[in-house]
């Protein structure tokens, strides 16, 4: 391999000249237009432009096939005097705490379950993350059938362990409806919340909890002042996830109970269901949904302070 | 005519004014190290040359083509990484075909290409490797493959050896010279290894603070610095800084230092009498500083402690307590000093420097 | 481990652990039973004698048969999987394209936009039906599988954009450059490059969002009206219950069959749906 045969070879090149499309997305930002175009085009007409129509739509007064006139605030006024509304809002806040506050617990106890090596553990946590990927809908009608008065097999069994001597109207009795419903709501949470914490704890450096133990910490102990803290930026960003997807619920009620019995499970969403397309009142409808959005908006704006002064320190 | 000529090169960060105005050509065939401490603007000249930041101000040229606007695919180069960048997910052998697909050169031409690269670097075992199955080393000759198999007018290196282990990087500065040698290519070297500059570079260019310090072959730098920073950063281990007064002796000047006092001498003498009463910066090489014996003129000599013996084998270190500073003197392994012990030493006259005490330039 | 004598072993893992599979995998096995339980073992009164209720001796697969022979549900089936399929494709190419953007290059507004992104993440469906659905009528759009296919992206796009940002935000910038000065375009440095490094996140980030589309609900019943084409969800929560009778065993048959494809899928991919659910949560 002489050198003379690498150096002979060598061709100068001239800069060859470039079209005006390959020129232009050379530039950092017009190749970022381009790139985010689609993204923004899509997201602004059905995001941007509904949200728009929404508002517009709550100050009118439109109906199904009737165009609206401008009403100003006429709707949510009647929302306020609603008393089926504000016992909407009172139930998807007791929804949305109560089942959070579950999805929680007992999330968190399921990944501190799922942190210890045995063996099967590669299946069991393949299998639990089931409620959470099968449809929402197909398992709510499972729990329906569950639930059903009178051919619950929770019935069933309640009845041959002795606990009960009559029917429980798990959906049907206003009292008990909306912990049903919310019982089947942190079946389906708690997986995401079990798998998501887990990867957190996954992250925690195991030396920390042995120094503790050396230090004389107990397991609760080690817990709370370890691993807790230290898992709380996880933590934060699954329960915002998860405040808002429950807040904003709509299919497991609807298949559950579809709102009633007495409204005792009406939530925004069902509510703004049953009036916009139930009843045709689209403007009204396009009122509760709306309604949700300043609560939504406190919520996420407290969390996102919340977890970026968790993160900080 | 492969030369880069870099032209009021600025850039700015900001308001952080990273490179400041800097004049350089680039010979062709010329193999150029840049070095520096961390922060110091080689790197950010690199890429500009490269393309890989804007340019705030300036100019560079590549040949005789101002390449300003020039997209990096279209500046004939080839650049070397610190962390090899080679594509995790190709072989070896796509790794160093990817440049000559991007430019559609015909299949056989690139196959011949790359062997003959292969050959050259050793790597031909491993051309259908992926790079997570290769040692640190044969990494870094397959991103030099990836360079060579370009056959660019500039090769540009980002820190090559500074991921290796010291065994391998020694080894790969020979190769690297030896290559050099071979492909006779302009080259940019960046490093903040004073040994690879000293070894690598035809020329070598040391920077401070976005600013070019000082221009020429490496010895030029070594043996006459411009300022105390070129200075001190060249050599190992690196050069004595002594505060002293320069006061009228009898006969000629004396630098004056409550460690030691020794006569200025007389080639240095005009330079000095300026500065007369005043401070400035003595500066001397720890292989500069002998143990006296009786060929050195008295007025060079002065009386320190020894502190720390380094025993290399090839020569000794000893940290001296002069006055109230510490001295490295580099003195013949066959010295048998101990911590501890009271020497006589003595500077070489020819080998000393000065240096302005507030402007720090050579004086 | 848990250091100790055995029993604790047993009450603290090995009890709470079963209970908590018992507990979240009790209504499949339900769901399986009863769709291949006969129709008079089904209904039978939970408080009459004799009544098995976790087992049957007699299996029958005519729930099975009568759902996909005298239901459309073979067509719900259809619909959902192309709807599904479609959306994950403009989804992850719009995704792949905005996340490459936010996360690799330096233009105006960058920070804004990725907040944007971020928020039409947090916006429910349920905030938005029904203007949609007046915009989807305009459109004339209405009871169409594009309906759904352009409108799922806008949940499904923030989520494929913000997990694969994660996964582009690990590679060396390095590769880019080195990819460039060896004569690609950026164009091309993303095509070649960056994107096929990332392949275990696009991976991820497709079968979240098919899962995702599966599952929606209240945009396919609000948008589809004609029973030919409901997805699978809507399909089988209003053409099997027929007047104020429930079909349970075709129901069940129903939840059981539509589930499966979104299963089968997790089951190849199990570590790329953590990842996914994990990455999007971590990032």
């Amino acid at each position: 391999m002489a050198v003379s045969d690498i150096v002979g070879q060598r061709v100068f090149a001239q800069a060859p000249r470039r079209g005006v499309t390959t020129r232009l997305l050379e530039d950092e930002r017009w190749l970022a237009a381009v790139l985010l175009l689609p993204t923004v085009v899509l997201l602004g007409i059905f995001i941007a432009y509904p949200f728009v129509e929404g508002v517009l739509l709550s100050v009118t007064d439109a109906r199904v096939g009737v165009p609206g006139h401008f009403v100003g605030l006429q709707n949510f006024i009647l929302l306020l005097n609603d008393s089926i509304f504000r016992v909407a809002v009172w139930n998807t806040f007791v929804y949305t705490i109560v089942a959070t506050i579950f999805k929680l617990a007992l999330g968190l106890w399921l990944a501190l379950l799922l942190n210890r090596n045995f063996r099967g553990k590669a299946f069991t946590r393949a299998f639990i993350l089931l409620p959470f990927i099968i449809p929402t809908v197909l398992s709510t009608f499972a729990w329906k059938w569950m639930f059903d008065p009178t051919f619950s097999v929770i019935n069933w069994t309640l009845y041959q362990l002795g606990l009960i001597h009559g029917r429980i109207n798990w959906l049907g009795d206003p009292n008990l409806a909306l912990i049903s419903v919310i019982v089947v709501n942190v079946w389906r949470g708690v997986p995401f919340f079990a798998i998501s914490l887990l990867a957190g704890l996954q992250t925690i450096n195991p030396e920390l909890q042995e120094a503790a133990a050396i230090d004389g910490a107990r397991p609760w102990q080690r817990f709370w002042h370890v691993t807790w803290p230290l898992l709380l930026p996880v933590t934060m960003v699954v329960v915002l996830f998860s405040v808002i997807q429950t807040f904003a619920d709509f299919q497991l009620v609807y298949v559950l109970t579809g709102g009633g019995p007495a409204n005792a499970t009406q939530l925004f969403a069902t509510y703004a269901y049953q009036i916009g397309i139930g009843t045709g009142l689209l403007s009204q409808g396009a009122a509760v949904s709306l309604a949700m959005f300043p609560f939504l908006l406190i919520i996420v704006v407290v969390q996102l302070l919340y977890i970026r002064r968790v993160e900080v320190h | 005519m492969a030369r880069v000529l870099i032209r009021n090169l600025n850039k700015f960060y900001d308001d952080v004014h990273a490179v400041k105005d800097v004049n350089l050509e680039i010979r062709d065939k010329e193999f150029m190290v840049l070095v520096g401490p961390s922060g110091c603007g080689k790197t950010t000249t690199l890429r500009m040359v490269a393309g890989l930041e804007s340019i705030s101000s300036g100019q560079v040229l590549i040949g005789d083509t101002v390449v300003n606007e020039l997209p990096p695919m279209d500046r004939d180069i080839a650049m070397v990484f610190q962390n090899y960048a080679l594509y995790p997910h190709m072989s070896v052998y796509d790794n160093m075909a990817f440049g000559l697909k991007m430019r559609n050169m015909e299949r056989g031409e690139i196959a011949k290409r790359v062997q003959d690269a292969a050959e050259i670097l050793g790597i031909g075992d491993y051309l259908r490797r992926k790079p997570r199955q290769l040692s640190g080393g044969q990494r870094q000759r397959v991103a030099l493959g990836r360079a060579i198999v370009r056959h660019p007018q500039v090769f540009l290196f980002d820190e090559p050896l500074s991921n290796l282990d010291a065994k391998l990087r020694v080894q790969m500065r020979v190769e690297l010279k030896k290559l050099h040698n071979r492909l006779n290519t302009t080259a940019i070297y960046v490093t903040h290894d004073q040994v690879e500059a000293m070894t690598l570079g035809d020329r070598v260019v040391v920077m401070r603070g976005g600013l070019v310090q000082q221009v020429g072959e490496p010895l030029e730098l070594y043996n006459a610095p411009v300022n105390r920073f070129v200075a001190g950063f060249l050599g190992s281990p690196a050069m004595n800084f002594a505060a002293v007064v320069v006061r009228d002796g009898d006969g000629g000047l004396r630098a004056d230092n409550r460690g030691f006092a020794i006569d200025v001498p007389p080639e240095v003498g005009p330079r000095l009498r300026p500065y007369a009463g005043r401070d400035v910066i003595l500066g001397v090489r720890p292989e500069d500083m002998q143990v006296a014996n009786g060929s050195h003129p008295p007025g060079l000599c002065f009386d320190a402690m020894v502190e720390v013996v380094e025993r290399l084998g090839a020569e000794t270190l000893l940290d001296l307590q002069v006055g109230d500073q510490t001295m490295v003197a580099a003195v013949e392994p066959t010295i048998g000093a101990k911590p501890g012990d009271k020497l006589r030493f003595a500077m070489r006259p020819e080998r000393l420097h000065f240096f302005d005490a507030t402007s720090e330039a050579a004086i | 481990m848990i250091e100790g004598a055995k029993w604790r072993r047993w009450v603290y893992f090995y009890v709470p652990l079963g209970v908590f599979v018992l507990w979240l995998l009790f209504p499949f096995y339900w769901m399986l039973v009863t769709s291949v339980r006969p129709d008079r073992e089904l209904y039978r009164p939970w408080m009459a004698p004799n009544y098995a209720p976790f087992w049957t001796a007699h299996p029958t697969l005519v729930h099975v048969t009568d759902l996909l022979t005298q239901t459309l549900f073979i067509r719900w089936m259809a619909n959902t999987l192309f709807i599904a399929l479609i959306s994950t494709l403009i989804s992850l190419f719009c995704g792949l394209l905005a996340g490459y953007a936010l996360s690799r290059l330096k233009f105006p507004f960058a920070g804004s936009l990725g907040t944007g992104i971020f928020i039409t993440y947090l916006v429910p469906q349920t905030l938005l039906f029904i203007p949609l659905a007046d915009i989807i009528r305009n459109f004339r759009l209405g009871d169409s599988p594009w309906a759904l296919i352009l409108t799922y992206p806008t949940f499904l796009i923030p989520f494929c954009t913000w997990l694969l940002m994660g996964y582009f935000k690990a590679i060396p910038r390095e590769l880019e450059e080195c990819a460039r000065i060896d004569g690609a375009t950026r164009w091309r440095a993303m095509l070649y490059i960056v994107f096929p490094i990332a392949l275990p996140g696009i991976l991820s980030a497709g079968i979240f969002a098919f899962t995702l589309s599966w599952n929606e609900f209240i945009y396919a019943l609000v948008f589809l009206s004609s029973a030919e084409q409901k997805t699978v969800s809507v399909g089988v929560t209003s053409e099997l219950v027929r007047g104020d009778v429930f079909y349970w065993g075709q129901l069940m048959a129903g939840a059981l069959l539509g589930s499966v494809p979104v299963a089968f899928i997790y089951s190849f991919f199990v570590e790329h749906y953590v990842a996914g659910l994990t990455g999007s949560v971590k990032g």
